[in-house]
């Protein structure tokens, strides 16, 4: 078995990875990158469109643009990194094992593991769609990659389930190609994505954005021949009588993205309800020296802000190797954060009081859009720690504060802290 | 060429029955509807090896379920499926329901069920089974009782019958059959095949191919079972876990799989449609609310797939396996559960009614039994797989993410006798695309893999044969179409 040591291992060499081993290198620690791909790059490479880099390099470019970017710095920096290598197993003493075929199975010891493996789509069996399971039925990223990677068209007429940004973009990307978008579905009141999106992939083309609907039924035994769709009510149960038909060969779903954690969790690490591994301020998992940064920990809106996260990942993973402040572990106590009133969830779960003096990074969703807010954090005595008023808050925009808890004086008892999105108080909405 | 024996459906029972004539020198053939074998019923039902105590005593289902479940033993030593006999609980909620428990197991024991056993102590019950509701007051243990990968079963009994000469005629649908001179020429989409042997193991379409020979004497209705499974690491069952029965089914049972999975269903409903395998919102309800009522922690946010099998429901309630009035027309038919556990000793009984009809059966001499295990990537230990890959370096390419399933498994299921033409041809075989993505990621691959080793294009590459491509073209071929009209051909 072909043995290895290294001081960091990136799992993962997309967005997220490239960006961490970058900024491991750069510190002068050997960083190696296993990626399950025949290419560097992930899923962005598949991401066509434009609209990236706005943060990162003030300018606009196309996934494959932005992404190939750090793929030049990878290389430049001789960054070593290992193609159709798929990890298999790491163990919370950080051996990596992963397989390839010109190696074998691999083996690599390291100091400290950045995961970074990113997310997969939620299927029609995840929904419980119910039907017949005909051939035409797909994710929209599956779609993607088969038109823009493989170059094959899925069908010729199709309706998309989910108003999530894949799902729209694909919505623009086949009517490029020809293809007729009958409408785009949406179970809730209002589009889940990106309103950038809404406009610029359905409105300027014409798309019917359906909400409030869901598909009830699917026709077809061989090949899908078309769908039902029914209105919904608050609980989204169907409204009877509401039923429309639509004929379609295909059907994309955009119904959600779920952090791909199966090897997280056979290491051992706790896992979030939102599918993402719990971390604490230093985007630590809960088995030490185990980092997590991207979509595997949280699926974001925008590429930009993986790459900022996952820098943080690699830093944080350069000081636990340095041994900074490793020495703490094992009396390392906690603060719990929590979310609260119309928050879905909170990252990270946990806040490592040694290191309350530095800034922490909070980020966030809401679980339904609200206007005039307050964002407000309390401590578990119902003390008010911050507050932030924000005109308007939508679960399609990650929200993220930079807040230092010392210079918010949190009791030194504290356990527990809360985030919750409420309405401001009537005094405060006239400042709008 | 005539044929020996014909056999018409490729499911379980069907390849059951060919496997065990294949002992013998004799030129056997299985005609299959569908682009693969096990694409029916077999496909898509519970997967138990059932003890037998269910049945009343006067149908011959029990017996036959009994007898059958004894024969799995030898069968996997040379089959290699994945089985277990894990052991099954009738779950009693009420006091009043262990009186007809305790009847069940006495009978079941005069049977010869092996160590049925009533368990009232309900530490007893919950350290067997911890996932189990507090209200259980009672179980019914079956030792025996065990869960088997119904298609993987199937594609095993065919490549062992295949190994040993039994020819498998795919995607060949029987439209009419004549019978003349003690020859059976069975007319399908694709041509003529004769034999002097026909036997009927057609399942949802018993009736139709019994009445092509005149004989008329019992319907089969499709009676729909709808089902949900959950991902791997969502709970961990240690039982075949069945509520009290009802007059028309078992109850919606829970259930674990042999890859780790757990499952819910099925529920029991009446229809008229034989290809209508679709879920409904109602069904789905029911049997949640049917599998809470066992299980109540149930891992709802991590449903993979949901899906529906048919059951082939003949009026008389029980097994039709008779030795009919047409001279070497055996129809095997309304095989429901349990069907599955019942299989080899149905295979038997057809055996021995062609014997008695004067069918020889002389053992071949080059018979063999057994069909090896194939080889998974899963079973390896690091330094065995080590060893592969430098042999084989298709073990090294992981194509299934979720289910660790590298190129060289699915090279081996197409080319395996009787091998997968399909993208679900594969996912049954092999399962690339039955994890928890469902094909998200490894499906561009698949196709891929099947294209390359088949000679097709990849828009040929379909689902689950005709009328199901999974790709309809190049995007840029399709738009050149468009503009000049009519075919492109590049």
């Amino acid at each position: 078995m072909n043995s290895y040591e290294v001081d960091v291992v990136v799992i993962g060499g997309g967005s997220a990875g490239l960006a961490a081993a970058i900024v491991v290198q750069k510190a002068g620690l050997d960083v190696l990158i296993l990626e399950r791909d025949k290419e560097l790059g992930g899923i962005t490479l598949q991401c066509i469109h434009n609209g990236f880099g706005l943060h990162e390099f003030e300018e606009e470019l196309t996934g494959p643009e932005y992404v190939q970017r750090f793929i030049n710095q990878v290389k430049e920096m001789n960054i070593p990194y290992k193609l159709d290598t798929m990890v298999i197993e790491f163990t919370p003493e950080k051996t990596v094992y992963a397989v390839n075929s010109e190696e074998g199975v691999l083996e690599v010891k390291t100091k400290a593991i950045i995961l970074a493996m990113g997310c997969r789509e939620k299927t029609r069996g995840a929904i419980n769609m119910p039907g017949f399971r005909p051939a035409g039925i797909y994710t929209a990223g599956q779609a993607q990659r088969f038109v823009n990677i493989e170059g094959y068209l899925p069908g010729r007429s199709y309706v998309i389930l989910g108003s999530g940004d894949i799902g729209m973009i694909m919505a623009r990307r086949l009517t490029w190609e020809g293809c007729q978008v009958k409408a785009v579905v949406e179970i809730l009141p209002y589009v889940s994505g990106l309103i950038r999106n809404q406009v610029q992939c359905l409105e300027d083309y014409g798309i019917p954005l359906i909400t409030s609907y869901t598909v009830t039924k699917i026709h077809g035994v061989d090949r899908l021949k078309g769908l039902t769709i029914s209105k919904v009510d608050r609980n989204f149960d169907r409204v009877i009588g509401s039923e429309k038909f639509i004929e379609c060969d295909t059907l994309l779903l955009s119904v959600g993205l779920i952090p791909e954690n199966e090897l997280t969790r056979e290491a051992g690490a706790k896992i979030s309800e939102m599918g993402g591994p719990v971390i604490d301020n230093n985007l630590e998992t809960t088995i030490e020296g185990v980092f997590a940064c991207g979509n595997v920990l949280q699926v974001h809106d925008l590429v930009d802000l993986v790459t900022a996260e996952a820098r943080r990942a690699g830093l944080n993973a350069i000081e636990y190797v340095k041994e900074r402040y490793s020495k703490e572990i094992g009396k390392k106590t906690h603060i719990k954060c929590n979310a609260g009133e119309n928050v879905k969830y909170i990252k990270p779960d946990l806040i490592n009081k040694a290191n309350l003096s530095n800034d922490i990074i909070f980020t966030f969703r809401v679980k339904r859009p609200d206007r005039r807010i307050q964002i407000q954090f309390k401590d578990e005595n119902n003390k008010v720690l911050y507050k932030k008023k924000r005109r308007y808050v939508i679960p399609s925009e990650m929200i993220e504060l930079k807040l230092n808890l010392n210079e918010l004086k949190i009791d030194s008892k504290c356990k527990n802290i809360e985030v919750e999105v409420i309405p401001r108080p009537e005094a405060l909405i006239e400042e709008d | 060429m005539i044929y020996d024996v014909i056999i018409i459906g490729g499911g379980v029972t069907g390849c059951s029955i060919a496997r065990t004539f294949s002992k013998y020198d004799l030129k056997i053939c299985v005609l299959e509807k569908e682009a693969e074998i096990a694409s029916g019923t077999t496909k898509a039902n519970s997967g138990v090896v059932h003890a037998g105590h269910a049945a009343p005593r006067e149908y011959i289902k029990r017996h036959l379920c009994i007898k059958g479940n004894s024969l799995y033993t030898q069968a996997v030593e040379e089959l290699n499926f994945p089985f277990k006999r894990i052991g099954s609980f009738v779950v009693a909620l009420e006091d009043d329901q262990i009186k007809k428990l305790d009847e069940e197991r006495k009978k079941g024991i005069e049977d010869g069920i092996p160590d049925l056993e009533l368990i009232l102590d309900k530490d007893t019950i919950l350290n067997m089974e911890p996932n189990l509701t507090n209200d259980v007051v009672g179980v019914l243990h079956a030792p025996s009782a065990g869960i088997v990968s119904p298609y993987e079963l199937t594609f095993a009994l065919a490549e062992n019958a295949a190994l040993n000469g039994v020819k498998f005629f795919r995607n060949h649908e029987v439209i009419k059959i004549k019978h003349q001179e003690y020859i059976f020429t069975v007319g399908t989409n694709r041509g003529d095949i004769q034999g002097k042997n026909l036997i009927n193991a057609a399942g949802l379409y018993a009736s139709q191919i019994s009445k092509m020979l005149g004989l008329d004497y019992f319907s089969i209705l499709p009676r729909k079972g709808e089902y949900i499974i959950f991902d791997r690491n969502a709970l961990q069952l240690n039982k075949v876990l069945f509520p009290m029965a009802t007059k028309v089914s078992k109850g919606i049972l829970v259930c674990p799989t042999l890859h780790g999975n757990t499952f819910i269903g099925p529920n029991a409903q009446n229809i008229t449609d034989r290809e209508d395998l679709s879920t409904t919102t109602a069904g789905l309800k029911e049997i949640l609310e049917g599998g809470k009522k066992l299980v109540p922690n149930l891992p709802l946010r991590s449903p993979i797939r949901n899906f529906a099998g048919l059951r082939a429901v003949p009026d008389t309630y029980d097994f039709i396996i008779d030795n009919t009035d047409v001279y070497g027309f055996i129809n095997v038919a309304g095989i429901l559960s349990p069907g599955l556990t019942a299989t080899f000793a149905i295979a038997e009984k057809v055996v021995d009614y062609l014997e008695l009809l004067g069918l020889e059966l002389k053992i071949r001499d080059d018979y063999n039994p057994i069909r090896p295990k194939p080889d998974r990537f899963k079973d390896f230990t690091k330094e065995e797989l080590n060893i592969k890959i430098h042999e084989d370096p298709t073990w090294g390419r992981i194509i299934c993410r979720c289910e660790t399933i590298p190129e060289r498994e699915i090279i081996d299921a197409i080319h395996a006798p009787v091998g997968a033409k399909t993208v679900d041809g594969i996912k049954f075989r092999c399962r690339p695309g039955m994890g928890r993505c469902q094909g998200g990621f490894c499906r561009p691959r698949v196709i891929e893999i099947l294209a390359r080793e088949l000679g097709l294009k990849y828009e040929e590459i379909t689902k689950r044969g005709e009328d199901t491509n999974i790709l309809i073209g190049k995007t840029k071929d399709i738009a050149l179409r468009d503009i000049l009209g009519g075919t492109n051909q590049e």
